[in-house]
């Protein structure tokens, strides 16, 4: 994958150099004999259906959630009492922890695994390359319902295939959809099912960026692939891995589907043992007609979000300037 | 699948350990065997799944199974036409808003833009789910439920779609080319259509394939808002097979066969353009 070097012919610098563009330009790289006035007709569509189908909708869910808003009945104004009575509900903790392990429980292996496969991908004389990559993107194109569909059914009690294999090996088959922890590995299967190929990829494409010559230059000192891996990939992956972390994060504790799917409802099993947040909120909303504490749900999902999304960032930038 | 191979040098795939090799084989035994699994099932009829040691060969009631998705929901041909024309639009209307508001971001300077941007990064953060409610009152008084435009209208754009064009239309046309347009006469208009359309016309597709699945398995926004069920997409109408007492594994697995067909066979002709997509887009360092 490397471009072969073009500098060989350059042209002699020329003695006019263009004058530098003033300071404080909006846009740095713009290219400015263009007329940048029109750039508000090009952006207005966008802004248009973005303000009143993206954003308004948001801004109006965080004003019904300081109601007691029946979409059937009355809509009265209540202050906070939906975030107090949320505080206090078990339900709402219960998903709280159940998102967060079934986050968890996917996040790292998918990781390791993407890295991983990424590293393998990366090696100079792979056969059938092309093949390979293309093959790990076919799990991230297909609906989640399907998907859901079928492991549901690998996973079943008696008859999964998975429990067929545990049996096979002399262990009492699990119950993958009454057991809580058991449950959250079967969801966390399907979402790094789903993920690892399509990440494996991202950082494929990251690990083709570093320069070749820091690698060179690491084996002329004599580093093991090891510990080139340690010193000059990783490092090389640090963006990368920020940037999947905290997309993995937004996507992951908004997971809703694999629970919906696995216990066909949106209570999230029979005692909500893997009732996610955004399931909860559903489950608010459309089963149990309480508008306001739905939206209250979204707002504190949306904080856990933003929250975790900055540890991430510093925990990750942290981490990388550490190995430095 | 062809390999590039330098001339006058043996291959050198031994250099690459077998292991590799075995992890790869591995992983695509693993991303393909769902699929199978869901034609095994359809193909052998529910009592394959309740067999020890399983099935594990195609059978021969695969089209007796599928008449029974159709008995279960004979609208399901219609759901598939319903969902490739929602795509269709979809993802035509959001590569074009991207790329004019994209080159917009990327080429063009005008008061606020910084802050235009770092807005439509920000708005990529918020949970998309968190609006879903007054969305679905909004659909609603627009007269929409029940129909498509109910897909479709609030999915004309996208904030990602707008943020990833910008990075490629930054990454793929050199300022000197439009400065050069415009030095010809060309305003701003015939510089984006003569110059940056022909460029970016490879990412754009791949945008548009995007749009197009993630449009396709869209699942709760149409469960919302399509009820009624001569007027359904693909994703909605295979969970309607799911509502009986006993989970007929069959009649499931034969619809989401159905749903997924045609993905698997756009995929087999563009997955590796998506392949250099979804590369050209990540984040690199």
């Amino acid at each position: 994958m490397t471009q072969p070097a073009v500098s060989a012919k350059r042209k002699p610098a020329s003695p006019w150099k263009p004058p530098k563009p003033p300071k404080k330009l909006n846009n740095p790289n713009a290219v400015l004999s263009l007329n940048g006035k029109w750039g508000y007709l090009f952006i207005a569509p966008f802004f248009f259906m973005f303000l009143l189908f993206g954003l308004a909708p948001i801004v109006y869910s965080v004003y019904i959630a300081f109601f007691n808003w029946d979409p059937l009945g009355t809509q009265d104004f209540i202050g906070l009492e939906n975030f107090q009575l949320l505080m206090e509900d078990p339900d709402f903790w219960l998903a709280m922890s159940n998102t967060f392990e079934i986050w968890l429980l996917s996040t790292i292996p998918m990781l390791l695994m993407s890295i991983g496969l990424a590293t393998i991908l990366h090696r100079q004389y792979l056969k059938g390359s092309t093949f390979w990559r293309t093959i790990l993107l076919v799990p991230n194109i297909t609906s989640v319902l399907a998907v859901a569909i079928v492991f549901g059914q690998l996973f079943g009690r008696d008859f999964g295939m998975i429990n067929i294999v545990i049996g096979s090996l002399g262990f009492p088959h699990i119950d993958f959809i009454e057991d809580s922890f058991a449950s959250h590995v079967a969801i966390a299967t399907m979402i790094v099912w789903r993920w690892a190929g399509y990440n494996a990829l991202i950082f494929l494409a990251a690990m083709l960026a570093i320069p070749g010559e820091l690698y060179e230059s690491a084996s002329l000192d004599g580093a093991s692939k090891f510990k080139q891996f340690i010193y000059v990939t990783l490092p090389g992956l640090r963006n990368t891995i920020t940037f999947v972390l905290i997309v993995g994060t937004i996507g992951g504790l908004q997971v809703f589907a694999e629970p919906l799917f696995l216990g066909s409802s949106f209570s999230g099993g029979d005692a909500g043992q893997f009732k996610t947040l955004t399931l909860y909120l559903f489950d608010r909303a459309f089963v149990g007609g309480q508008w306001g504490y739905a939206a209250a749900i979204g707002i504190m999902i949306t904080v856990v979000v933003i929250f975790v999304s900055i540890i991430n960032f510093f925990l990750t930038k942290r981490i990388s300037s550490d190995t430095k | 699948m062809t390999t590039i191979m330098t001339p006058n040098k043996k291959p050198r795939w031994h250099k690459v350990g077998v292991g590799s090799y075995i992890v790869l084989v591995l992983f695509t035994l693993l991303s393909i065997f769902p699929f199978y699994w869901m034609f095994i099932v359809a193909s052998n009829g529910t009592e394959a799944v309740s067999k020890v040691p399983p099935t594990l060969l195609p059978g021969g009631r695969f089209f007796t199974v599928i008449s029974h998705v159709y008995e279960a929901a004979p609208t399901f041909n219609q759901s598939l036409l319903n969902t490739i024309y929602v795509g269709t639009i979809v993802a035509v209307a959001q590569v074009f808003f991207s790329a004019i508001a994209g080159f917009a971001f990327a080429k063009l300077n005008f008061k606020g833009q910084r802050y235009l941007v770092l807005f439509v990064i920000g708005t990529m953060m918020l949970p998309s789910q968190l609006g879903i409610i007054p969305l679905f009152m909004l659909i609603g008084q627009m007269g929409l439920l029940n129909q498509l435009g109910a897909l479709i209208i609030p999915a004309l754009v996208t904030a990602f779609g707008v943020f990833w064009m910008r990075q490629i239309i930054d990454a793929q046309i050199p300022n000197e080319l439009l400065e050069a347009a415009s030095i010809d006469g060309a305003g701003v208009f015939r510089a984006f259509w003569g110059i940056v359309v022909p460029i970016i016309a490879q990412s754009s597709f791949v945008l548009g394939l995007f749009s197009f699945l993630a449009t396709w398995n869209d699942y709760l926004w149409p469960l919302l808002v399509l009820q009624d069920p001569n007027n359904l997409t693909a994703q909605v109408a295979v969970n309607q097979l799911k509502s009986s007492y006993a989970i007929d594994y069959a009649l499931n697995m034969g619809g989401a066969f159905l749903s997924t067909a045609p993905l698997l066979i756009l995929f087999i002709l563009v997955g590796r353009r998506l392949v250099r997509g979804v590369m050209d887009g990540a984040v690199k360092g």
